[in-house]
């Protein structure tokens, strides 16, 4: 078998390796390691699956299958001010939708995309709990509630206006 | 300790967390310091109270006063006016929408009058991130007096007569499955919380989590003495910061006051929990997904038997219950069986906790006794149907349950009633839709989750509703047939027969029963090309009233596809063949003239 060829920088693989140990390179705890190596990087991109398999003595494509099986993980970095409209039922029934379609009118981004310069991403997601404030969205750890797709561009502007 | 003559209670729930509680917390405890009061006036976090529509929420203790929609600026109005000077802040108060009075005490509220806490005893009440408060609220009691007892099958028997079941879904018996957990001998077994909420729009587990960690962790430490394990788990939701980082805390102070740990109270019996955190996937609450999630697998459902109560986590006997079902475990064995199964009905007892949302009122978190009826929760709870529209249908059960109409609303809420009545109790979300909700996207809301969130792997629920999403797809876009309904129909009868879990197998649920209960709106999609609710896009016709058109040209500017035509100062005239139906012109026209049909 050829060998895998490493190609990230030796800080950041030296902490994914420290991760790995930290929970004892034990396979159970895949979905622990593969949270925090996301913390730590933004995203999961190939190369950190096949260290975290090697490491785990595990197939990559066993780590490959967890990471597409559950939407939390990405192969994509996300923007820096990554934007999630919650598309749960509450939020769904006053309007969400219409809330999504304007932040993709205003970024010109279609969910799961990142815009060009790295600023915003758009995802959705199902329901922040905050369901009182119904339609809401996220933007980063903020939440936005009450939203109506008038507002969207205030929101956007406010972090354009941050760079 | 510090005798304080005030307590201010302010909401740390994620509701009133998004509307800037915490710099409220953060601003009274700056006014109280600035005033030399912090000998006489406490200042708590505690989790949900529960009324998220009127956060953020501030309650004065002793006198039982209720702010809502206090903002940081409210902070020093209410030291000086209400704690200074003892006079309430009357703009704060709740205004009651009927009698447009203000109600100072939440007692006197519709929203709480009807309601019972039981598993939400302490959230609104206790500061979460405190173990000594949850212990004077009888926390960790029930644990002692087990331990005490030393009879571990007798404290299942309380359960199995108290009738608890379980707040996930199923309603299965809490007491027997402990005890079908407890007859599999092993070296090691597993207690294992499922707080995988994974319903859109339901938010109770979150709140028990943030309002209550201890009473979880009194609770499988219990169930942990009664079928004999000595680790506990909890699956929790990696989307819930709040609820990880509060549970932490209290892990570390039950380990800390040794109710977590070796030789509980001095007894043989040794316990501690380990969080285990989803990463985004509904199906990983049926309990056989959750528990190969937590192997570090993908969490894809096997078939039962054997049950997780033979061959669990790590192939050992283990017991899974809902953050929900855990919250009721220690007050039941405080206060008695017989106490717990005089609340209820004849086969459901004790109470069950809602998240009610939608298109109501008082959007909020409650909880109410078994048998209350689907109008009650509504109309006095939940204050009614949001600008005063009509009520069309209530959604119970998340993406396997179903909408249930007027005809419904007299059905006293139990297990059994929910399930004759086409819906089931699933975990507890509730939403409530008003007449302008088109029944037909709302399947296919549904069913569009499902289609997402399928793990994929037996072929009904992953080629079927993929089927079904596109015949409803089709249908409101105006291209259905009644060959497409009964073709519908059918598919969702075979994926209800063959998929392999309980989710599969119910999520037709939201087609058929808005099929049964709103047949009409399906045929009007699919015979008249209309939606009655005025939702579907492609299904809107904009039309222009010529007496009302001024002729201002507005609308044909803005149109971008040129399909609207006149002269200046005539009426105008909208090309329907070209009409994209973006609702520009809808937007755009000052003198109304533009309707949608």
């Amino acid at each position: 078998m050829d060998k895998i060829i490493i190609k990230m920088r030796k800080d950041v693989s030296d902490k994914i390796i420290a991760i790995c140990k930290n929970f004892n390179n034990d396979p159970v705890e895949l979905i622990n390691v593969l949270h925090q190596t996301q913390d730590f990087l933004g995203y999961l991109p190939a190369e950190a699956q096949e260290l975290i398999a090697e490491q785990l003595h595990i197939p990559t494509a066993k780590v490959y299958g967890v990471v597409s099986f559950y939407s939390f993980f990405t192969m994509t970095p996300k923007g820096k001010y990554p934007i999630s409209v919650c598309l749960g039922t509450a939020c769904y029934v006053r309007g969400a939708e219409k809330v999504l379609d304007a932040f993709k009118k205003e970024l010109n981004l279609e969910v799961g995309q990142t815009t060009p310069d790295g600023l915003f991403s758009l995802t959705c997601l199902r329901c922040v709990g905050a369901c009182g404030l119904a339609p809401v969205a996220m933007v980063g750890d903020k939440v936005y509630g009450r939203l109506t797709p008038d507002k969207v561009k205030g929101i956007v502007d406010e972090y354009r206006n941050m760079e | 300790m510090a005798n304080y003559k005030y307590h201010i209670l302010i909401c740390g729930g994620t509701g009133c967390h998004a509307s800037q509680s915490a710099q409220i917390k953060e601003n009274f405890e700056k006014i109280i310091v600035e005033k030399n009061l912090q000998n006489d006036v406490q200042v708590v976090g505690t989790g949900c109270f529960g009324f998220c529509e009127k956060g953020p929420i501030v309650k004065m203790l002793p006198d039982n006063t209720f702010y809502t929609q206090v903002t940081p600026e409210d902070c020093n109005e209410i030291v000086q006016e209400h704690i200074i000077k003892g006079r309430k802040v009357q703009r704060l108060l709740y205004l009651d929408p009927k009698s447009q009075e203000h109600k100072s005490d939440s007692k006197h509220m519709g929203f709480y009058k009807k309601q019972l806490r039981i598993a939400l005893r302490n959230c609104g009440f206790i500061d979460p991130e405190n173990i000594e408060e949850y212990i004077a609220r009888d926390g960790y009691k029930a644990l002692a007096s087990v331990l005490e007892q030393n009879d571990p099958q007798g404290t299942i028997e309380v359960l199995k007569k108290a009738g608890l079941r379980g707040r996930g879904g199923a309603g299965f018996p809490t007491g027997l499955k402990w005890e079908l957990c407890r007859k599999n001998a092993a070296d090691q077994k597993y207690m294992i919380c499922n707080a995988d909420e994974g319903d859109p729009g339901a938010f109770m587990d979150r709140s028990i989590l943030e309002g209550d960690p201890h009473t979880v962790i009194e609770a499988m430490a219990i169930g942990g003495f009664c079928i004999g394990a000595s680790k506990g788990l909890v699956y929790i939701r990696a989307e819930y910061p709040l609820a990880i980082h509060r549970l932490r805390i209290a892990i570390d102070q039950a380990r800390e006051y040794g109710l977590l740990g070796n030789n509980i109270f001095g007894t043989d019996f040794s316990f501690d929990i380990e969080l285990r955190y989803g990463a985004g996937a509904f199906v990983c609450g049926e309990e056989t997904a959750l528990i190969h999630s937590m192997e570090g697998q993908r969490g894809e459902p096997t078939f039962k038997p054997p049950f997780p109560a033979v061959e669990g986590y790590l192939k050992k006997p283990s017991n899974v219950n809902n953050v929900e079902t855990f919250a009721n475990v220690p007050v039941i064995i405080n206060k008695g069986w017989e106490w717990f199964s005089s609340i209820g009905t004849e086969k459901s007892k004790g109470t069950k906790v809602f998240a009610l949302a939608g298109q109501i009122n008082n959007v909020g978190l409650i909880e109410v006794p078994m048998g209350t009826t689907l109008r009650e929760v509504i109309y006095e709870i939940g204050g009614g149907i949001k600008n005063g529209k009509k009520f069309k249908a209530v959604q119970t059960g998340g993406p396997s349950g179903g909408c249930l109409t007027e005809k419904f609303l007299d059905t006293p809420i139990d297990y059994d009633n929910l399930i004759a009545a086409g819906s089931m109790m699933g975990s507890g979300g509730m939403i409530v839709m008003d007449e302008t909700s088109c029944m037909v996207s709302v399947a296919k809301f549904y069913l569009d989750f499902i289609v997402e969130e399928s793990c994929g792997k037996c072929s009904p629920c992953r080629i079927g509703n993929k089927r079904m999403s596109e015949i409803l797809d089709k249908i409101t876009k105006g291209n259905g047939t009644m060959e497409d309904l009964e073709r519908l129909k059918n598919l969702a009868k075979v994926i209800k027969d063959t998929a392999l879990c309980g989710l599969g197998q119910t999520s037709p649920n939201p087609v058929l029963s808005t099929m049964d209960n709103f047949w009409d709106e399906y045929v009007a999609h699919v015979v008249d090309k209309k939606c009655p609710a005025g939702q579907c896009r492609a299904l809107k016709q904009y039309v222009i009233d010529p007496e009302k058109c001024k002729g201002c040209t507005a609308c044909a500017r803005a149109c971008p596809v040129g399909a609207i035509h006149g002269t200046v100062k005539q009426p105008h005239e909208i090309n329907q063949e070209a009409c994209i139906k973006c609702g520009t012109c809808y937007e755009k026209c000052k003198f109304n003239a533009i309707s949608i049909k």
